[in-house]
């Protein structure tokens, strides 16, 4: 499979990428390629130019930051820069202490060439609702830190997905990092159901609980993969399952309605209502295992 | 799985020997060369510009910008072509009437199937060729499609149907049908099932054998060079020799003119036993260019146009007494060719014909197949062909039949089957099984699945409405191998014999090279076969250089595919030895100044009985090569040939149990055990056996579990990437507990039966039964393949709700 031709370049700032960026109207940014590169070949787009981040120091890397994000018990944040490969990330002590979420769900992305290649930032930006990374990053209220021809900005992850591939990410900007704040004291899980190991997952659920008194539910954040065109959150769950004992029937009784108002696709691998129902299951598991409980 | 060491063992222990693969070294390394490897100067590449409709009529090709692109030497269209691209022929006409489209590698006028080649790009590298493809512009006028199966096989001009190719009239290709009452093999199956209803057990079910698609990991590539006195085709293909003569016998180029070679092969699995558009394509481009040319498909040109597998609708009546025994079976069937009739697509649901009845005995049987013509990829062998689809239908009617009995399925099955001390046995089929034994393998596999620990915690999960209910799949098998007897071959209108050859040729230094008809595509015959060779010669392994897959050094041959490789093919070789050591022998008797009829050999000595004198056959090797000192009368050289036609298939057998969790809230299916005890005779090489038989197992719990082609209402083929054409990995499956047992096949001297296929035939139904016998307190019967989730689920809530 051969791409059509196309230009490429390989900056080695954040400022020559967005000069890149700027100086041409067709232009797709590759950062690892593992979306990018099939939709190449078979010839589904073809860009006048591909501008490879790959190469970009300032983009690469796991970094604590004071004070980002303004959750429950607020601990500060993890930043991440976007050009992060998953590998990196799962080898990470502290990603897997304190960001057991995404741990979780990077764990489950493709095989173990996807997640040397496959990076948090690409798979952010591009913005598949079938992606693990965009319900682990509404579910553990991520900011995304943008940068453009006027500087850096900061998006929260709530903000950041818009549509189906499309994010607050503007023709001329670039995702540079992720900061995640961390929980201190919840537990989590990422549920993904799957035919086989390397499949995108058909639903996925991501549960983050916390349990102030040990023993009733006093926070809970949800998000779900591939239950519409964005990733999404399921806030009236969350709010249903405060004060709620981590039993299989309370917790189940509380995530029924976890696919209220959504659109998931229909396919080969089932159609809505199976994907409604799947929600449904996931997310009583995700948060049950999530409370300690499973 | 175990391994032996690889110390040096007596020549003659080579017979049941664990030996490493002696190619695995350059395959595994990369260090051959695959037909797309190969770079000769001024080689041409070309695209294929293919009909994105499932049937229309070309309206115009307008080829002009194309042509013009950079490094683009010319497009060419089907018109271009018609005097020299030759035809793609079926070789298998199931009835004299079969009604056979024609098929041109590059459409005319009208394509009839999405993926059909419509004109092909001749450039000089193939990044031009894939550039300037996108550029030839072709009109299409849409016909009306013909697509689902059963709809096609009712289609009619007059009903206003769609006819996948109008001026045949007709979808209906060939109709062939066996009947034990006319045969004379067993009785009338109406009256079985008329007695059965009135007093008995009828079973009436509908299966459907999913669409497959062959995922071999090499894509199909072709070069074809005509700068010498013969044009050479390097092919990955399984069939070298037969694609030789069908190239020469539709395009008039003299056979010997033509060399075809498949260098290694990276799998077939049945979807390289083709005779493919490209290569015919590629044939004539080069011709008409006087240069090299190289065509390597995409995956997505692979899974799109590379021929599909099964696509069958069974329709069973299954008559039985009260007490559990079968009187009679009926399968009427429709099976879809796709657009063509392909090399032995119509001939595939006939290998199936005769195995419905598996190892049981059943007094009547009647087999009713229609092929059926639709606008979908072409349809023809992929492994086990034909088989696996009756063995999926028997094994699902046994566990159906032992579930409107309330009883165990193991005991229905041995109420009906072959029991030991009846072989030979002739089947209702008119096959004669000449060896087995269900009852030990059956045993075997009882014991190593822990049957009754299984059913004991499957009953727990019932009685506690566990979410995770417990399922228990049975599949004892049998299948034909060793393809083929010539004269049944003959008898069934195929249109070429089942021998294959073997050469022996003892080198002045010791050395043997060996030449088989049959040329491996992965499954490792140059280790097999010297195995065979230097048990029978009493030489080293690594003395053994196996030869193939050229026809300028293996010019006889018929090729890899349905088991036959080693019981034809390595039977071939062993017979060679066998002559190899009776003409070396005079030799001996006259250097050892013997009686021909006291030298003895063995271990590759030639003695004088009674003395220590001797000579190794490496020493009558080197004398031969000389040639100084010989009898009168004989040759000087000890060489051999043998062309091999077996007088029967070969019958391997087995036990598949298989233990699945099914979540109940979701549909999930986890495989939790799979024990196999298969009966493949004689094993040369038990970790090739093992590897075939894990392979195997893998390819038919995949289609239980995940693969299937797709189409969607206009004939897009929706599974056109392997992110929808889901191939399992390792990391989907479980430990395999495999074994064997060995009754010796009779028809052939090493006792062999065959293995390429085994694991493939009798997963599936084990599997599927599995599944269903895990929600049959819901209400379910049947779940349709591939199992997934989804199709899991919804049958739960559809019983529950029934």
């Amino acid at each position: 499979m051969i791409p059509a031709p196309f230009e490429y370049a390989r900056p080695t700032s954040v400022d020559e990428a967005l000069g890149l960026l700027a100086g041409s109207d067709d232009a797709k940014v590759i950062a690892g390629g593992q979306s990018l590169l099939p939709v190449l070949r078979m010839r589904l787009n073809a860009p006048e130019l591909v501008v490879d981040i790959g190469r970009i120091p300032a983009l690469h890397g796991i970094r604590d930051v004071a004070g980002g994000g303004a959750v429950a018990g607020g601990g500060g944040a993890i930043e991440i820069g976007a050009m992060t490969p998953y590998h990196e990330l799962l080898a990470s002590d502290e990603i897997r202490t304190e960001l057991g979420l995404l741990h979780d769900a990077v764990a489950s992305v493709g095989d173990p060439q996807i997640r040397h290649r496959g990076t948090l930032g690409g798979s952010l930006a591009h913005a598949d609702p079938a992606g693990d990374c965009g319900a682990v990053a509404l579910a553990l209220e991520a900011e995304m830190v943008i940068a453009g021809p006027a500087g850096e900005r900061v998006v929260p992850a709530a903000d950041f997905f818009q549509d189906l591939f499309t994010t607050a990410v503007g023709e001329d900007e670039l995702l540079v990092a992720v900061r995640f704040p961390v929980h201190p004291g919840w537990g989590s899980r990422y549920e993904k159901f799957v035919r086989t190991a390397q499949q995108w997952p058909i639903v996925a659920v991501g549960a983050c609980v916390h349990m102030a008194d040990g023993k009733t539910i006093s926070a809970a954040r949800i998000g779900l993969t591939n239950m519409g065109p964005t990733p999404l959150r399921a806030r009236a769950v969350e709010e249903a399952l405060v004060g709620v004992e981590p039993t299989a029937q309370a917790v189940g009784a509380a995530c029924a309605a976890v696919a209220d108002g959504t659109s998931p696709p229909s396919d080969l691998n089932g159609d809505a209502d199976y994907r409604r129902h799947l929600a449904t299951v996931l997310a009583r598991r995700a948060v049950l295992a999530a409370a300690g409980a499973a | 799985m175990t391994t032996t060491e690889e110390a040096p063992a007596a020549p003659a222990d080579e017979i049941g020997r664990d030996r490493r693969r002696k190619e695995d070294r350059r395959l595994i390394t990369g260090r051959t060369h695959w037909t797309d490897n190969i770079v000769l100067p001024g080689t041409l590449h070309l695209a294929m510009v293919r009909s994105p409709f499932a049937h229309a009529n070309i309206t115009g090709i307008d080829t002009r910008a194309a042509a013009q692109a950079p490094n683009v030497v010319a497009v060419l269209t089907g018109t271009d072509l018609a005097a020299t691209q030759g035809v793609l022929a079926n070789a298998w006409p199931i009835t004299p009437d079969q009604v056979t489209p024609e098929h041109k590698p590059v459409a005319v006028d009208r394509v009839a199937f999405a993926g059909e080649i419509v004109a092909v790009v001749v450039a000089r590298s193939a990044a031009a060729a894939a550039d300037a493809a996108d550029l030839v512009d072709v009109d299409y006028d849409e016909l009306p499609a013909a697509l689902d199966l059963r709809t096609a096989a009712a289609a009619t001009p007059e009903n206003g149907g769609a006819i996948a190719h109008p001026d045949l009239g007709t979808n209906n290709s060939a109709q062939w049908i066996f009947d034990s009452a006319q045969a004379g093999t067993g009785g009338n199956v109406e009256d079985a099932i008329a007695a059965a209803r009135a007093d008995g057990i009828v079973i009436e079910r509908e299966y459907r054998q999913q669409r497959l698609i062959p995922a071999f990991m090499e894509p199909r590539s072709v070069v074809v060079d005509p700068t010498g006195e013969q044009i050479t085709v390097w092919s990955a293909t399984q069939i070298p020799h037969i694609a030789r003569f069908l190239l020469a016998a539709t395009t008039g180029v003299p056979e010997s003119k033509i060399r075809y070679i498949a260098p290694d092969v990276g799998g077939g699995f049945g979807g390289k036993l083709q005779t493919t558009p490209e290569e015919w394509a590629a044939f004539a481009v080069a011709r008409r260019f006087g240069k090299p040319v190289k065509y390597t498909e995409t995956r997505s040109e692979s899974l799109q146009s590379a021929h599909h597998g099964r696509d069958q609708w069974q329709k069973l009546t299954l008559a039985a007494t009260n007490d559990g025994t079968v009187t009679g079976l009926k399968v009427e069937l429709l099976a879809d060719l796709g657009a063509y009739v392909a090399l032995v697509g119509g001939g595939v649901p006939v290998l199936g014909a005769f195995m419905f009845n598996a190892i049981y005995k059943f007094p009547a049987y009647r087999f009713d197949c229609r092929t059926v013509l639709t606008n979908k990829a072409w349809t023809d062998a992929y492994r086990g062909a034909g088989r696996p689809e009756a063995t999926f239908a028997i094994e699902r009617l046994m566990d159906e039949l032992a579930a409107e009995l309330g009883r165990d399925p193991l005991e229905v099955r041995r109420q009906n089957w072959i029991t030991h001390d009846e072989f030979p046995f002739t089947t209702v089929a008119g096959l004669t099984y000449d060896s087995g034994d269900y009852e030990s393998a059956t045993a075997q596999a009882v014991d190593a699945f822990g049957y009754e620990d299984l059913r004991a915690e499957q009953a727990r999960r019932r009685e506690a409405g566990d979410p995770v209910q417990l399922g228990i799949g049975v599949s004892t098998f049998t299948e034909m191998c060793g393809l083929a007897p010539s004269r049944v071959l003959g008898s069934l209108d195929y249109g070429a014999g089942g021998w294959e050859h073997a050469e022996i040729r003892m080198l002045p230094t010791g050395k043997v090279e060996v030449v088989t008809g049959a040329s491996a595509h992965g499954q490792g015959h140059e280790t097999a076969f010297s195995q065979i060779v230097a048990d029978r010669l009493g030489v080293p392994f690594e003395d053994v250089e196996v030869l193939h897959g050229d026809t300028q050094v293996a010019p006889r041959g018929l090729d890899t595919y349905g088991s036959r490789s080693l019981t034809v093919g390595g039977e071939a070789l062993a017979l060679a030895a066998d002559k190899v050591v009776a003409k070396a022998k005079p030799w001996a008797a006259h250097l050892l100044e013997a009686d021909p009829r006291d030298i003895e050999f063995s271990r590759g000595t030639f003695a004088v009985s009674g003395t220590g004198e001797g000579k190794t056959i490496q020493e009558i090797a080197l004398a031969a090569f000389a040639a100084h000192d010989y009898p009168e009368g004989i040759e000087p050289g000890i060489d051999a040939e043998v062309t091999f036609d077996p007088v029967n298939f070969s019958f391997p057998h087995g036990t598949h149990l298989c233990a699945v969790e099914v979540d109940t809230e979701t549909g999930a299916v986890r495989l939790r055990k799979y024990v196999c005890v298969d009966d493949v005779g004689t094993v040369i090489n038990p970790l090739i056996v093992a590897g075939q038989v894990h392979g195997g197992l893998v390819q038919g719990i995949a289609q239980a579990l995940w693969e299937e082609a797709v189409y969607d209402e206009s004939g897009t083929l929706l599974t056109g990437t392997l992110a929808d054409y889901l191939v399992p990995s390792a990391a989907d499956l479980i430990s395999f507990d495999t074994a064997h047992r060995s009754t010796p096949a009779t028809s052939n001297s090493l006792g062999a039966k065959g293995v390429g296929e085994a694991g493939t035939i009798a997963s599936t139904p084990a599997v599927v039964n599995a599944v269903v016998d895990a929600i049959r307190p819901y209400g379910v019967h049947d779940v349709e393949m591939p199992c997934t989730p989804a199709r899991v689920w919804r049958a739960i809530q559809d019983g529950s709700a029934s």
